[in-house]
């Protein structure tokens, strides 16, 4: 008898062991991209930085029956006589998308560099520095704001990359290896697209030196990613040598352009200095409210209170400030006295779904924030959608410019009005979810995904329902987590809408839906 | 051995918030069975805080959480189903609090756990006597809790299974007890869909590492009382570090070895009545809070056996 209950107990463990522990994530399953329309005539849209492709010079290409043509084939097919495992999952991996790919490389490097820096042995805090990156604190501290720019600027630029790179293609319609020789095998979706330059190499040059500047500290880790990139679209016959040397060539000059404009958009100067932080608690308690106190121990500086200040991508300063939103209500007021009730009702009354819906949109420390989090929503619904590259790109831009001018707006909101989070006018409010260190009102996640399900369901109409219920999800979110008003929630909804509609704007008129 | 039959020594391993492991009903790594059917039911109180926990291997505080707490009702039986097979069912009831910083407490029922303790060997060795114990586990979250809330979750919800050798000997009044074990443990999910630990996961489901601990204790065990002092090792094979301010995560690399004491003192007045008090602290950790712990607990032993269950207590205590 108690042999056999034995048996039975061991018996029922190995058969629980035998399951697998394997995860497959989403990200690795998406299939080869194969576009549904090449879009052959995106050397015509329009431009965000350049004034036109031909601001970036490609040289003609060799004609396919030149021996030197010949050699790169020949590379082609010496790589392809005796492919590696591990080159063909290389190929599986970056025929997903190019633009797709290095926004999942950016997600996670923010997520890696999400993380505020631990304070001085005096009590104050030190600041990540881009001469440094390796030193703690390590640069850059990845925030929301600093995120949502990152996002804007490389995505951004591998627009500009890409129209300019469709520009050349058709300017010199070379075609690709597998169609000049059939000989080449060719281990991803064949395309009628020409192949000089190649839109992965306008990827690549693009995102890497963008990301010199925006990740310094991460560059063997990117460059390792780029020499894979390439060589998997070589492996996969995509392409032959030169056309990747002149699309990274053709990258790297339209990153310049964003680099140098990034230096100068003022966002180097948001963290701001004590005299500053100082000032806006003065200005706040001038006007009769209680201003934003720290929360954290010791007592944190605001994150990046002149964010408010850097330079939109949608629309001018003056237009932002027209977007500014009217102030929160009065600290001394009834309208705040039942905000703060219902706030204190969340935190008091604890409830699972809620609690999951807090979770799901956290996207705190180690995240890739709000922004990464709607670019990962865009792209698990762009994948079934087969677009382009160059399209790819258009909407992975126009949805980051759009969540980066949010931050921009929000963040003048919040340190315009300088108002306090709820656990400081109620310490008895405990919170779901880390309490953001820099004042209430508006909420940014609302104000993101605002902006993101607004651009979103422009894109994809059919799925424009399920795109702004999840931005009342997120935006409610933060309610339930007790860290926000219902005021900083739904006039953040209001504002991130507003924005998201000047992407809507120019997505109307910059010739990919004509 | 036989003369122990009605010990029934229980203390919880709730410890190591950050880290919870399911509390388990201690009694499934002491060198001690119930008699056949013989039931011990019981019920403990236990509290556990620390103010300093490891950063990977970074010894440090944390002003935004100050003393982290954790209180602990559980309550378990113990059936003898043969005099050398025993089953034992625990389940815990958990609260946790932070002294300082905006997040909120958690409090709810964590996992149950089943155990089945089998002494197939039982002899005379030299002047003592050798007992070897064979023990298998299981736990299973009882509540849909919230795993990714560290430090203050109730528990990181991922199934158990344990597999435990053991190896008890026994001089005259004193004695020692040592244990391996290795549990196996679920991936978990989250209410999130990604997350990052050292790299991207696109998937709300994380991959729980397995983890190998030892457990030795020694002492005297004679007539109403056992007094042991106790060493565990705990390793997670495999997890990563917490990185530089971050916060803790379920898949963490949790190490850490603790020293404790546990007494027992069994009632005259009361026949089959026992309490039971014990104390632990964790001397060396990594990814763990630095946990001292308190316990107290009750337990009384039913006798479901017909015959002539007054005599057969008497002729075999001590």
């Amino acid at each position: 008898m108690k042999k056999l209950i034995i048996y039975i107990a061991i018996g029922g463990m190995i058969t629980n062991l035998s399951c697998s522990k394997s995860i497959s994530d989403r990200n690795l399953s998406f299939p080869s991209l194969s576009p549904s329309k090449t879009d052959a005539n995106a050397g015509t849209w329009k431009t965000i930085l350049l004034t036109a492709p031909t601001d970036i010079t490609v040289a003609t290409p060799v004609a396919t029956n030149n021996p030197d043509y010949i050699a790169q084939i020949n590379e082609i097919k010496d790589y392809q006589a005796s492919l590696s495992s591990d080159e063909k999952s290389i190929v599986a991996y970056w025929s997903a998308g190019a633009v797709l790919r290095w926004n999942e490389i950016l997600r996670e490097l923010v997520a890696k560099h999400n993380l505020p820096p631990y304070q001085n042995p005096d009590g104050t805090y030190p600041v990540p520095s881009a001469n440094n990156p390796l030193a703690y604190p390590t640069f850059p501290f990845a925030n929301p704001p600093y995120a949502a720019r990152a996002y804007a600027y490389v995505d951004a630029a591998l627009y500009d990359a890409l129209v300019t790179t469709w520009y050349y293609k058709k300017l010199y319609n070379r075609a690709a290896p597998y169609k000049v020789d059939s000989s080449v095998k060719v281990l991803i979706p064949k395309s009628d697209l020409p192949s000089y330059p190649s839109e992965d190499a306008a990827v690549v040059g693009t995102a890497v030196e963008m990301l010199k500047l925006l990740f310094p500290g991460d560059q063997d880790y990117i460059q390792q990613k780029a020499e894979e990139h390439k060589r998997a679209r070589i492996i996969s016959g995509a392409n032959v040598r030169s056309d990747i040397e002149a699309g990274e060539a053709l990258g790297k000059a339209v990153a310049q352009k964003f680099v140098t404009r990034a230096r100068g958009d003022r966002a180097g100067a948001a963290v701001g200095t004590q005299a500053l932080w100082t000032q806006m608690e003065q200005n706040c308690i001038a006007r009769g409210e209680v201003p934003w106190i720290s929360q954290e121990s010791p007592k944190r500086p605001p994150m990046l209170p002149l964010f408010g200040s850097v330079k939109c991508f949608l629309f001018d300063s003056l237009t932002a400030v027209s977007i500014r939103p009217g102030p929160p209500p009065s600290t001394s007021s009834d309208a705040f006295k039942k905000d703060l009730e219902e706030v204190r009702h969340y935190s008091d009354h604890y409830d699972r779904e809620r609690v999951r819906i807090v979770q799901f949109w956290a996207d705190g420390i180690s995240t890739s924030t709000p922004p990464g989090h709607w670019d990962a929503i865009a792209s698990e619904a762009f994948v079934k959608e087969n677009y382009s590259e160059v399209r790819w790109a258009r909407n992975m831009a126009l949805l980051n410019m759009a969540m980066m001018d949010a931050a921009i707006c929000c963040w003048d909101a919040k340190f315009t009005y300088f108002n306090p989070r709820p656990s400081q006018m109620d310490p008895k409010i405990k919170t779901y979810t880390g309490l953001p260190n820099f004042p209430s009102y508006v909420s940014g996640h609302s104000t993101f995904s605002g902006a993101a399900a607004t651009f979103l369901s422009y894109v994809l109409p059919s799925q424009a329902t399920n795109f702004t219920s999840m931005a009342n999800e997120a935006s409610l979110s933060r309610l339930y987590g007790a860290i926000h008003y219902r005021s900083d929630i739904e006039v953040g909804l209001v504002v991130g809408n507003k924005i998201g509609q000047y992407a809507v704007d120019r997505a109307k008129t910059d010739g990919a839906d004509q | 051995m036989t003369k122990y039959w009605k010990a029934c020594i229980y203390t919880s391993i709730f410890l190591l918030i950050i880290g919870a492991l399911p509390a388990n009903a201690q009694t499934d790594i002491d060198g001690i069975m119930m008699t056949k059917n013989n039931f011990c039911v019981g019920g403990m109180y236990g509290y556990s805080s620390w103010k300093n926990y490891w950063e990977g291997t970074l010894k440090r505080n944390n002003l935004n959480l100050g003393t982290v707490s954790t209180q602990m009702i559980s309550v378990m039986g113990n059936y003898g189903i043969t005099d050398k097979l025993n089953i034992m069912v625990g389940a815990p009831y958990m609260m946790t609090k932070a002294s300082a910083g905006t997040l909120h407490s958690m409090k709810g029922v964590q996992d149950g756990s089943l155990w089945l303790k089998w002494m197939p060997v039982e002899k005379t060795i030299g002047k003592g006597d050798l007992s070897i114990y064979g023990i298998a586990g299981a736990s299973i979250p009882l509540a849909n809790y919230e795993p990714d809330f560290l430090p203050l979750s109730i528990g990181l919800k991922s199934k158990t299974l344990s597999l435990r050798a053991m190896g008890d000997y026994q001089v005259g009044k004193f004695f020692a007890t040592l244990s391996g074990t290795y549990v196996f443990r679920s991936n978990i999910k989250l209410d999130r869909d990604a997350y990052y630990t050292t790299e991207m996961h696109y998937t709300n489901e994380v991959k729980m590492p397995d983890v190998l601990s030892f457990n030795f204790r020694a002492g005297y065990r004679y007539g109403n009382w056992i007094a042991e002092a106790i060493v565990d090792k705990m390793n997670t094979l495999g997890g990563f570090d917490i990185t530089r301010n971050n916060m803790p995560f379920p898949s963490n690399k949790m190490n850490a070895t603790k020293v404790g004491a546990n007494f027992k003192y069994e009632i005259n007045a009361v026949h089959g009545l026992s309490v039971i008090a014990s104390g632990n602290y964790v001397v060396a950790g990594r990814n763990v809070g630095q946990a001292t712990t308190i316990e107290g607990g009750v337990f009384y032993i039913i006798n479901f056996s017909k015959k002539a269950k007054k005599a057969s207590l008497e002729s075999k205590k001590q």
